[in-house]
């Protein structure tokens, strides 16, 4: 087969590349641009990163082709700015959700299909299952890398053109061997951590940049509005958050959390833990891998990056979709509620704003 | 492993249509490089052996001045294309305005000495500049003007009219600088003949190595240019830096070779070119006069990316907008410029070399037929 293969200069997608030419496919690497690595005061020049150079350097000793795709505008209005504009819509946003639906699995995909491929590969860490009724996209072996949750938008068709080779790993170490046994240069390199776009962590300097009305200090209230403390900036809160509330974390002797985020205002309203909690929640953009009866789904929803999935009925809706815990929660808006069953991805979508707003 | 064994067509002979990146090396150029290689002399060393180095490089120097009509003293050795015409803009244009052409290489573009105003002249849709806006942008101001203007576009090929260019310069005392990267060694000119006080060449997109070109000077020699960096004093003060000897031997055989053998590429292109409108392209800049062996080549609602990767995976170089570092495919400014914004994205750009075969044009048309006619997917990228 020719595959394209989504190479982001570390070590996962170039094991990625490297098992599949010596399976005997054509490999085709493509490396997104997706911003540029010399920062935003650069706007226009282009830079070839050390992620760049790494991809082509492993391309070039594998000796298949290897092309750098501009991404940057489409990166910029798809990802980031929409990541900032749903900060500024109080929302907690997942970005790299954003980036895999758009840039990766729409735009790239069409390329590879473009350029006549027959499937395109990721050095994701999810498993894709050939099921008696079509594909099916699972939790991966290693838990510890499991990136399911970021994946749950990826259609049908998208599902049945992509591969993740990684998906059966044991773990990064056995990773990294591989790595070695096909003489990658990037075998040692350290993985990448949290938001690729902001190189010294701070997303909040890159929020409040595009958002000035959000930056600066504020007031923390409770549900009647009654001023209970000061913070240094909304950004720094999610509903659900009980820390950095500093004498407001307990009031009348109960413990307090955020349950909602005015980031106009820059106001971070606070309720008292026990009682705040809601049992059902709605979802907003959602994608199903399975076809959903109407009467609902019993099955398990993970509603954060890293938390243990709970006890749900799912309700398939016109605009999206009914969740119904079993145990009441906090969720969070703009944070994807996925559905599972045991390892398999059902579907899943966005926590709309409202299901905060009836929490207060 | 060679770079041929991801060609599943079982073509593995690469078609060459880049030209106006990098021309392939020349045999004069190739001999007169490897017999300069092994010369160990400086040419600014009093010995012997600096003594045979001078010689070749003042010989370069004869012929490269002889075939441009300049005095062989107002023929400066730079490093290249970037960085004659760079010199010209800050050694020479100290104190002016600037005017520069829309559809300016980045060279030129970016050249720009910092602090100065510059004027951006626009082009109509075929490219060239528009005479009316020209002369206004002339006019408007009694102070002198800095005029730089290509002579053939790097991505379409369009010649701007030069002789009315150089006509108004003359009229309103500009100082006129002609980046002739892309036209030297493919079409016949001289400074004299195109009216410009100074020309921008550079070797290796004559046939010579990479490394060397020459920034060419009207007027008694030594004509005076402030140097980007003193150095030693080399080149009369104008440019420091010892000179790269086999480059610049390779330039004056390259320049010589094509000089002395022209060929017409434009049957060849116009054949080509023929074939892609047949099959749905459009040639951006196709009513101007135009260099020979060069075509810029859209084929609406399919971005530049995927055409590049496509023909590339047949064996077959071609590029989009200009070159960049990291490789990744650039929006082109000169078919913006042109007002075709939404082909901008999606045209590529074919250069026939100077040893262009006809069975290449046939391996060209017939991949480019190819995509045209597969299914298009609708791109963000």
């Amino acid at each position: 087969m020719r595959i394209l293969v989504a190479m982001s200069g570390g070590v996962d997608s170039s094991v990625v590349a490297a098992r599949l030419q010596a399976e005997g496919h054509e490999v085709i690497g493509a490396t997104l641009q997706l911003y540029d690595s010399r920062g935003a005061a650069k706007k226009g020049a282009c830079c070839a990163g050390q992620d760049i150079r790494d991809a082509r350097a492993v391309a070039d000793r594998l000796g298949f082709p290897h092309y750098v795709i501009d991404a940057e505008r489409r990166f910029q209005d798809s990802v980031i700015e929409r990541f900032a504009d749903a900060y500024a819509a109080g929302e907690t946003p997942v970005p790299c959700v954003a980036c895999n639906q758009g840039v990766k699995f729409t735009d790239l995909l069409g390329l590879a299909k473009e350029i006549g491929a027959d499937a395109m590969a990721t050095g994701h860490y999810v498993r894709r299952v050939e099921g008696p009724d079509g594909v099916e996209l699972h939790r991966p072996v290693d838990s510890a890398r499991d990136q399911s949750w970021f994946l749950f938008a990826t259609t049908r068709e998208q599902l049945a053109f992509l591969r993740f080779p990684l998906g059966d790993m044991p773990d990064k170490g056995a990773v990294r061997a591989e790595a070695e046994k096909f003489g990658l240069i990037v075998a040692g390199k350290p993985d990448s951590q949290d938001l690729c776009f902001v190189s010294d962590g701070s997303y909040v300097d890159l929020v409040e940049r595009m958002h000035p009305e959000m930056a600066g200090p504020g007031e923390i209230v409770d549900s009647a509005g009654q001023v209970v403390g000061h913070h240094e900036g909304v950004m720094r809160f999610t509903v659900g958050q009980s820390k950095r509330l500093g004498n407001a974390a307990r009031l009348n002797g109960e413990r307090q959390m955020v349950v909602g985020v005015e980031p106009g205002r820059r106001r971070v309203i606070i309720g008292p833990r026990e009682h705040s909690f809601v049992s059902s929640l709605s979802v907003r953009d959602v994608n199903w891998l399975v076809d959903a009866p109407p009467e609902g789904l019993v099955c398990h929803v993970q509603m954060r990056a890293r938390e243990v999935p709970r006890p749900a009925r799912v309700i398939p809706t016109a605009d999206g979709a009914l969740v119904q815990l079993t145990e009441p929660a906090m969720p969070a808006p703009g944070q994807a509620c996925v559905f599972y069953d045991g390892s398999r991805i059902l579907g899943g979508g966005f926590i709309r704003r409202e299901a905060a707003a009836s929490a207060a | 492993m060679t770079a041929h064994t991801h060609s599943r067509d079982g073509q593995s002979r690469v078609v060459y249509l880049d030209a106006n990146a990098t021309e392939p090396l020349r045999p004069q150029a190739r001999d007169a490089l490897l017999e300069v290689a092994d010369m160990t002399g400086n040419p600014s060393s009093v010995h012997r052996a600096g003594r045979m180095a001078r010689a070749v490089l003042e010989s370069a120097r004869d012929t490269v001045a002889q075939m441009f009509e300049v005095e062989p003293l107002n023929c400066i050795f730079t490093s290249g294309g970037t960085e004659a015409n760079v010199l010209a803009m800050h050694g020479l244009g100290q104190g002016r305005r600037f005017l520069v052409g829309a559809t300016e290489h980045d060279a030129v573009r970016k050249g720009v000495p910092d602090g100065a105003l510059v004027n951006w002249l626009p082009v109509t849709h075929n490219g060239q500049v528009e005479l009316d806006a020209f002369e206004a942008a002339l006019a408007a101001d009694e102070s002198p003007a800095f005029v730089c203007l290509m002579l053939a576009n790097n991505e379409t090929g369009v010649l701007h009219p030069l002789a009315e260019v150089a006509a108004l310069c003359q009229r309103y005392g500009a100082h006129l600088h002609v980046d002739a990267v892309q036209a030297a060694g493919r079409m016949a000119f001289s400074v004299a003949t195109i009216g410009a006080q100074s020309v921008a060449i550079s070797g290796h997109k004559i046939g010579g190595p990479k490394g060397a070109g020459a920034l060419l000077l009207a007027g008694p020699a030594p004509a005076r240019v402030a140097p980007l960096f003193e150095g030693g004093g080399q080149e009369q003060g104008r440019r420091g830096g010892t000179q790269p000897l086999p480059a610049i031997a390779g330039l004056a055989a390259a320049l010589k070779a094509a000089v002395e053998t022209p060929r017409d590429l434009s049957p060849l292109r116009n054949r080509l070119e023929q074939a892609a409108v047949a099959a749905g392209a459009v040639v951006c800049g196709a009513e101007a006069p135009r260099l020979g062996n060069t075509t810029s080549l859209a084929l609406p609602g399919r971005r530049a990316q995927g055409q590049l990767m496509r023909l590339d995976l047949a064996n077959i170089c071609v590029s989009a907008g200009s070159a960049c570092s990291s490789g990744k495919v650039a929006f082109s400014h000169v078919l913006q410029a042109m007002g075709l914004d939404t082909l901008a994205g999606e045209a590529i750009r074919v250069s026939l070399p100077w040893n262009v075969q006809e069975q290449d044009i046939d391996r060209f048309i017939q991949a480019y037929v190819g995509m045209a006619q597969s299914a298009s997917p609708v791109l963000g990228l």
